[in-house]
C-alpha cells in the first residue's frame, strides 16, 4: 500500500475517493429532513400579523399583546415622556442603533425608536429583553421604561437598553398604522 | 490492573456450554466478582456505585411517569396533577423522580470533587475523567428539559432563558434558536421535542457511563494514597464482597437523605412559582433554575459588560455572548484539567498547598451557587464577578502554578507502606 500510494493515483484510487465523496452527500441528504423537520412549521409560520385597536390608549398608558407567541407593547408616552428620551445624547448609549425596520437604519434618538414623525408618543416593541428573553416590567427601573427582573436589565421610555447586561435595544417588530385607531404588526 | 486474567470457572455443563458461545456470566464475574479494587478506598469511592443506581430510579421512575404524562401545552400542566392524584402511586413515582434528579446532582457533584481531591484524572485516567465530564454535560441536558415538562411559570422561562443562549451566537444565532424552539418561542412544538429528548437522552448516559466503567476497568481505581497498586495480593481485594458492601452501606445511608426529602420535604429543591401554569405574557419576578445549577448561572450572570477594543466603540464581545462563553467556559475546562494540572503527585493528602486551594474551590463553587439564587443587582453582582475570577484563576493560574511552586510531602512507596504504617503509628499512641 505505501508502496503504491508513491506512485501515479490509479483509476482504483479515483474510484475510492468517488465513492466516499458520492456516499457522505448521500448520508448528509438523508440527515436533512429530519433536522429541517425542527424548524418552526407551516402553521407556526402562518401566524404573521395581526390588527389592534389603539384608540383606547391614553398619553401614558401601555397595552400588551400576542404577536408570533411573543409580547408586544404598545406604549402610549406623554409629551414630557418622549422630551426626556429626546434629551439623552446618544454617546451615553450603550447600544447607538436605533433598530427600528420601519423607519430605516440611524441613531436611536427618540423620534427613530417611535412610530415616527407626527407620532412619535407611540412606541411598539417585542417584549422580550434583548439578554435571554424575559419579559421586562413596565413602567419601572431606573429610566422610568422598563425594568426586566430576570437579570436586572434597565430600558429607558424609548426602549433604549441602559444598564445591565442586555445588549441590544428592545427590538421593534414591522408595525404600520392603517388609520388613528388601527395598528397592524407584522 | 483487571489485566485480561479471568479467574472465571465455569462450574456445571450449562455455563460451560454457554461461555464458549457468549461468555456473558465471564464477563460479569472478572467486572464485578473477582474485579481487584485497592483495599484502602474510603467512603467517598462509593459514589460511583450510588451514582449508576441513581441512574437505575429515575429511568424506571421516568418510564412509569411518562405513561400518564401528556405532552402537550394544553394537557402537561393538568396531567402532572393528574399523575399526583389519581394515578397509583402516581405521588411517589413524581416525588422520587423529581427529587431524585436533586440527589443524583448532588452524588455527582461529591464525585467529581473527591476525583478533584485525589487527583483521580491525572495519568493514565484522562479518558475516564474525559467521559465523566461528557455525563455530567448530558445530564445538565436531560435535567433541564426535564423540568420544562410540568408546564408550570419556571419551566417555560426557564426554557426561554436556557434557549436564549443559542442567541447569543454571532450571525446565526436566532435562526439556530427558532430551529431548537420549533417556533419564535416556547411552545407547543419546543414541549414535544424535550419530552421526545429527556427520554431519550439518559439511554445516552447509560451508554457513556459504560465506556466510563470500561475505562475504569482497564486503568483500575485510584486510592486515597494516590499510588498505583504494586503488589495485587497485599494491596487488593475481590470486589465481591468487600466493595459491593461497603458500596450498599453507602447507598443505604444516602437513601436515607433521599427518603427524607422525599416524604418530608418533597417540595423545598422545587420552586412554588412551578405550580402556576406557563403564561408566556407574564415572566415570574424572580427567575431562578434548580439549585444544582446555580453556580453556573450565578456566571452566566457574572458578566454585565462589554468586552471592547479599548478608546473604541468597536464591541468584540457583547455582555450577553460574554455571560454565555464564561458559563459554556466554566464546565469545558474541565474537559482539561488533566492538562492544567501539572503536578506528579495524585492526591491531596501529600499536596498541603493543593489541599487548601481545593477547599477554596469548593467554598467558591457554593458561593457562586448561593449567589446565583440571588436578585442580579448592586454588591450581589460585583460578588459574582470576583468569584467567577477566581473559579477560572483556580484552573488556569493557581493550578498550574502548584505544580512548579509546591514541595510536595513524601508519598509513601507503596499502598500498604502507607496502610501499614497507620497502623503501626495507632497501635502505640504514646510518644
Amino acid at each position: 500500500m505505501s508502496a503504491k500510494s508513491k506512485s501515479e493515483p490509479t483509476r482504483r484510487d479515483f474510484l475510492y475517493i468517488a465513492t466516499g465523496t458520492m456516499g457522505a452527500v448521500g448520508a448528509a441528504a438523508v440527515m436533512w429532513p429530519p433536522i429541517r423537520l425542527m424548524s418552526p412549521d407551516a402553521s407556526t409560520l402562518a401566524l404573521s400579523s395581526i390588527e389592534v385597536d389603539v384608540s383606547s390608549i391614553e398619553p401614558g398608558q401601555a397595552i400588551t399583546v400576542k404577536w408570533r407567541g411573543k409580547p408586544v407593547f404598545i406604549r402610549n408616552r406623554t409629551d414630557k415622556e418622549v422630551e426626556e428620551a429626546g434629551a439623552v445624547a446618544i454617546d451615553e448609549l450603550k447600544d447607538k442603533e436605533a433598530r427600528n425596520q420601519n423607519l430605516g437604519a440611524g441613531p436611536a434618538t427618540a423620534v427613530n425608536r417611535s412610530a415616527g414623525e407626527g407620532k412619535e408618543n407611540w412606541i411598539v416593541m417585542i417584549g422580550n429583553c434583548t439578554h435571554l428573553g424575559c419579559i421586562p416590567v413596565g413602567l419601572s427601573g431606573d429610566f422610568g421604561g422598563w425594568f426586566c427582573p430576570c437579570h436586572g436589565s434597565h430600558y429607558d421610555t424609548a426602549g433604549r437598553i441602559r444598564k445591565g447586561p442586555a445588549p441590544e435595544n428592545l427590538l421593534i417588530p414591522p408595525f404600520e398604522f392603517i388609520s388613528d385607531e388601527t395598528l397592524k404588526i407584522g | 490492573m483487571s489485566g485480561g486474567h479471568s479467574e472465571y470457572n465455569p462450574s456445571n455443563g450449562f455455563t460451560k456450554w454457554l461461555d464458549a458461545r457468549l461468555p456473558l456470566p465471564r464477563f460479569v464475574y472478572d467486572s464485578f466478582i473477582a474485579y481487584p479494587v485497592p483495599r484502602n478506598l474510603n467512603g467517598w469511592y462509593t459514589f460511583g456505585a450510588i451514582l449508576a443506581i441513581m441512574l437505575i430510579v429515575q429511568i424506571i421512575t421516568g418510564v412509569v411517569l411518562a405513561m400518564h404524562y401528556v405532552a402537550s401545552t394544553a394537557g402537561a400542566f393538568n396531567s402532572v396533577e393528574f399523575i399526583m392524584r389519581d394515578v397509583n402511586y402516581g405521588w411517589l413515582m413524581r416525588r422520587l423522580h423529581a427529587n431524585g434528579a436533586s440527589m443524583f446532582f448532588f452524588a455527582v457533584y461529591i464525585h467529581i470533587f473527591r476525583g478533584m481531591y485525589y487527583g483521580s484524572y491525572k495519568n493514565p485516567r484522562e479518558v475516564l475523567w474525559i467521559l465523566g465530564v461528557l455525563i455530567f454535560l448530558l445530564m445538565m441536558a436531560t435535567a433541564f428539559m426535564g423540568y420544562v415538562l410540568p408546564w408550570g411559570q419556571m419551566s417555560f422561562w426557564g426554557a426561554t432563558v436556557i434557549t436564549g443562549f443559542f442567541s447569543a451566537i454571532p450571525l446565526v444565532g436566532t435562526t439556530i434558536q427558532e430551529w431548537l424552539l420549533g417556533g419564535f418561542a416556547v411552545g407547543n412544538p419546543t414541549l414535544n421535542r424535550f419530552f421526545s429528548l429527556h427520554y431519550l437522552l439518559p439511554f445516552m448516559i447509560v451508554g457513556v457511563v459504560a465506556l466510563h466503567v470500561w475505562a475504569l476497568h482497564v486503568t483500575g481505581q485510584t486510592n486515597p494514597t494516590g499510588v498505583e497498586v504494586k503488589n495485587m495480593k497485599k494491596e487488593t481485594v475481590p470486589f465481591t464482597p468487600y466493595a459491593t458492601i461497603k458500596d450498599f452501606l453507602g447507598l443505604s445511608l444516602f437513601f436515607i437523605v433521599f427518603a427524607w426529602f422525599v416524604f418530608y420535604l418533597p417540595d423545598y429543591m422545587g420552586h412554588p412559582d412551578n405550580y402556576i401554569r406557563a403564561n408566556s405574557l407574564k415572566t415570574p419576578a424572580h427567575i431562578v433554575p434548580e439549585w444544582y445549577f446555580l453556580p453556573f448561572y450565578a456566571i452566566l450572570r457574572a458578566i454585565t459588560f462589554n468586552i471592547s477594543i479599548p478608546f473604541t466603540d468597536i464591541v468584540l464581545i457583547n455582555s450577553k455572548l460574554g455571560g454565555v462563553l464564561a458559563m459554556v467556559g466554566s464546565i469545558a475546562i474541565l474537559f482539561v484539567l488533566p492538562w492544567l494540572d501539572t503536578s506528579k503527585v495524585r492526591s491531596a493528602s501529600y499536596r498541603p498547598l493543593y489541599k487548601q486551594f481545593f477547599w477554596v474551590f469548593v467554598v467558591v463553587s457554593v458561593l457562586l451557587g448561593w449567589l446565583g439564587s440571588k436578585p442580579a443587582d448592586g454588591g450581589y453582582v460585583i460578588a459574582a464577578q470576583i468569584l467567577t475570577a477566581y473559579y477560572f484563576a483556580h484552573f488556569l493560574i493557581i493550578l498550574p502554578w502548584l505544580g512548579w511552586y509546591e514541595k510536595p510531602k513524601q508519598v509513601p512507596p507503596s499502598i500498604a507502606d502507607a496502610v501499614l504504617k497507620k497502623k503501626s503509628t495507632a497501635a502505640q499512641p504514646a510518644e
